[in-house]
């Protein structure tokens, strides 16, 4: 077996121990940290399938994280106020039920992605990262000035969203929840990333002009991996949103985007496990640092310079050394 | 007479006021491996780019099987059956060899499917029939699982050859297959072509003079955008006009 297999293993393992250990000790607290930490790695697998297997840098991934959000904030405001979401052409009412929640996330996160995806990737190289940034950009400006749904102050929900069968108040059954939903989203990645489709978006990623002379259109392969990772991206939203009940426009925000790069750049480029690593170890520096001091920013800085000067590959390069990708 | 599988009608390309092509016509016919050659600058890839659809036509058709291709992209040639290899290796360079190849056959199946995207690419046993194959007829049989950035030169132009047989085309277009090969390697890829061009004729750009003059049915000598001469490799040898232009007195021995 892989040294890397052997270590994914390991991770998920740790993932899942650490708040069933904070369960005995009654440290709700830290079974929350602990979902926060797969929520971001599930937003940060997202868009390491456009970004580590397809080279794809977006700097506008908040667009997808916070339509995911507000997908959760819009269906369960109008829930908990008893109107409608639209009356015509037909009546759509609010919901509390997470599966609803998540599936219309995801659909309109790939929607989006899809529409971004198609003009932005007629770009490349930075004019791509400009322009992706640009569409997450428009969206917070939009929320922001959107009054019906709270406008800067965003949306609080009072009661977290139901799961059939399931106390979604409960931390340990939210984890739970959020946690099985990142272990769906490695197995279907890790298919994607072995099937032809994986193959060709690789080889696409390192010599575009080969794709092309077999006979392989670049352009849709990427939009498609996009479009996927914009879902995925999005399905995080929606988690995010209802672990902390409240929606605003921060979701959008460059930052946002910039923090879910941040996660993949720690963990390891391309690698499955690289932003799962990298968001527990956010949160775990996030943690222990913002203990010390407000700008514990500045600490995450220099963790994130010595990481790409040293470790270009990540934290999970650093411990298992080179090896051939998705063999 | 047989027709000809390529037919490039009177192209014409320019960039600025630099003629790359001025008024090209060449033809490819069946089984044969019809040479270009011609000073550096002379327009030999640029000819290729165009016939391959890297690069827009000012004026001018390209036919192939018997079918206008000249509005065509890159995408829509290479699945007609234009093969191209590239004069500087264009190999994806963090696969194994393995992988490469098997990229290449997955071209040649015709894309991808909305079934494959789920199913492991590198267990499918088409697509590793097909790399298998182009891996032993190249001899790289050994390499297959070592990384392509990890290759020496002339590997790499020994995969290049391969990926072009992954796609089986009906034309091979190769853009300098022996570039930086040394003697022995270039003798072995010579003998390599020579039986290729009963599989699917070849249009060879290529420096290596003793390797043209070996392999080629017919040769046509490009200089400055324009072929002065087309003909076997005695006639081109006898040619006055091509010995000025180009081979210089001594090499035309």
């Amino acid at each position: 077996m892989h040294k890397e297999t052997i270590l994914n293993a390991c991770v998920l393992l740790g993932l899942l121990a650490v708040p069933l250990w904070a369960l005995q000790m009654d440290e709700p607290f830290i079974i929350t940290l602990a979902t926060k930490a797969v929520i971001f790695a599930i937003a940060g697998v997202g868009l390491n399938f456009a970004l580590g297997l397809g080279g794809l840098v977006s700097l506008g991934h908040a667009a997808f994280f916070g339509i995911g959000g507000y997908a959760m904030g819009i269906l369960a405001s109008h829930a908990q106020g008893y109107t409608p979401v639209i009356e015509w052409p037909l009546t759509i009412e609010g919901t509390n039920s997470m599966p609803i929640i998540w599936l219309v996330a995801i659909a309109f996160s790939a929607l989006f992605a899809f529409v971004i995806g198609a003009l932005s990737l007629r770009t490349s190289g930075v004019y791509f990262i400009m322009i992706t940034l640009a569409f997450g950009q428009m969206l917070y400006f939009f929320m922001i000035s959107w009054p019906t749904y709270g406008g800067e102050d965003g949306l609080v929900i009072y009661v977290r969203n139901g799961f059939p069968g399931l106390n979604t108040l409960d931390p340990i059954q939210f984890f739970g929840i959020c946690f099985t939903l990142l272990c769906l989203v490695l197995f279907i990645v890790s298919r994607l990333a072995q099937s032809s489709f994986g193959l060709a978006l690789g080889g696409a990623r390192q010599n575009e002009e080969r794709t092309q002379a077999i006979g392989i259109v670049p352009y849709r392969l990427y939009l498609i991996a996009f479009t996927i990772s914009g879902a995925i991206t999005g399905l995080s939203g929606a988690l995010f949103a209802d672990l902390n009940r409240f929606v605003s426009p921060t979701m959008f925000s460059w930052q946002t985007s910039g923090e879910i790069m941040v996660f993949i750049i720690l963990g390891g480029m391309g690698r499955l496990f690289g932003p799962v690593v990298g968001a527990a170890l956010f949160i775990l520096l996030e943690h222990l640092l913002g203990g010390l001091s407000e700008f514990w920013h500045i600490y995450l800085g220099a963790i994130l310079l010595g990481v790409v000067l040293f470790a270009r590959g990540g934290l999970i390069q650093l411990i298992v050394g080179r090896e051939v990708a998705h063999d | 007479m047989t027709d000809p599988i390529l037919d490039v009608r009177n192209i014409s390309k320019s960039f600025g006021a630099l003629k790359a092509s001025d008024n090209v016509s060449l033809t490819l016919l069946p089984g044969e491996i019809h040479a270009l050659i011609g000073p550096n600058g002379a327009g030999k890839s640029t000819l290729i780019k165009q016939v391959s659809g890297g690069l827009k036509i000012d004026a001018g058709e390209v036919w192939f099987d018997g079918a206008d291709v000249t509005g065509l992209s890159t995408v829509a040639r290479a699945r007609l059956g234009l093969g191209r290899t590239f004069q500087i290796s264009s190999l994806a360079m963090d696969y194994t060899v393995l992988q490469n190849l098997v990229l290449g056959a997955l071209g040649h199946q015709g894309g991808i499917g909305l079934a494959a995207y789920f199913r492991p690419v590198m267990k499918d046993p088409a697509l590793l029939a097909v790399a298998n194959g182009a891996l032993s007829q190249v001899g790289l049989e050994e390499f297959s699982n070592t990384r392509t950035s990890e290759l020496s030169h002339g590997q790499r132009r020994q995969l290049e050859v391969a990926m072009a047989l992954t796609l089986s085309p009906k034309v091979f277009l190769m853009d300098e297959p022996m570039a930086g090969l040394g003697t022995e390697g270039s003798h072995r890829l010579t003998g390599f072509l020579d039986e290729l061009r009963h599989k699917a004729p070849i249009l060879l750009v290529e420096h290596d003079m003793d390797a043209v003059f070996a392999l080629a049915d017919r040769i046509s000598v490009l200089v400055y955008g324009k072929i002065v001469a087309t003909g076997t490799a005695d006639e081109i040898r006898n040619d006055p006009v091509v010995r000025t232009a180009y081979l210089g007195e001594e090499d035309a021995t």
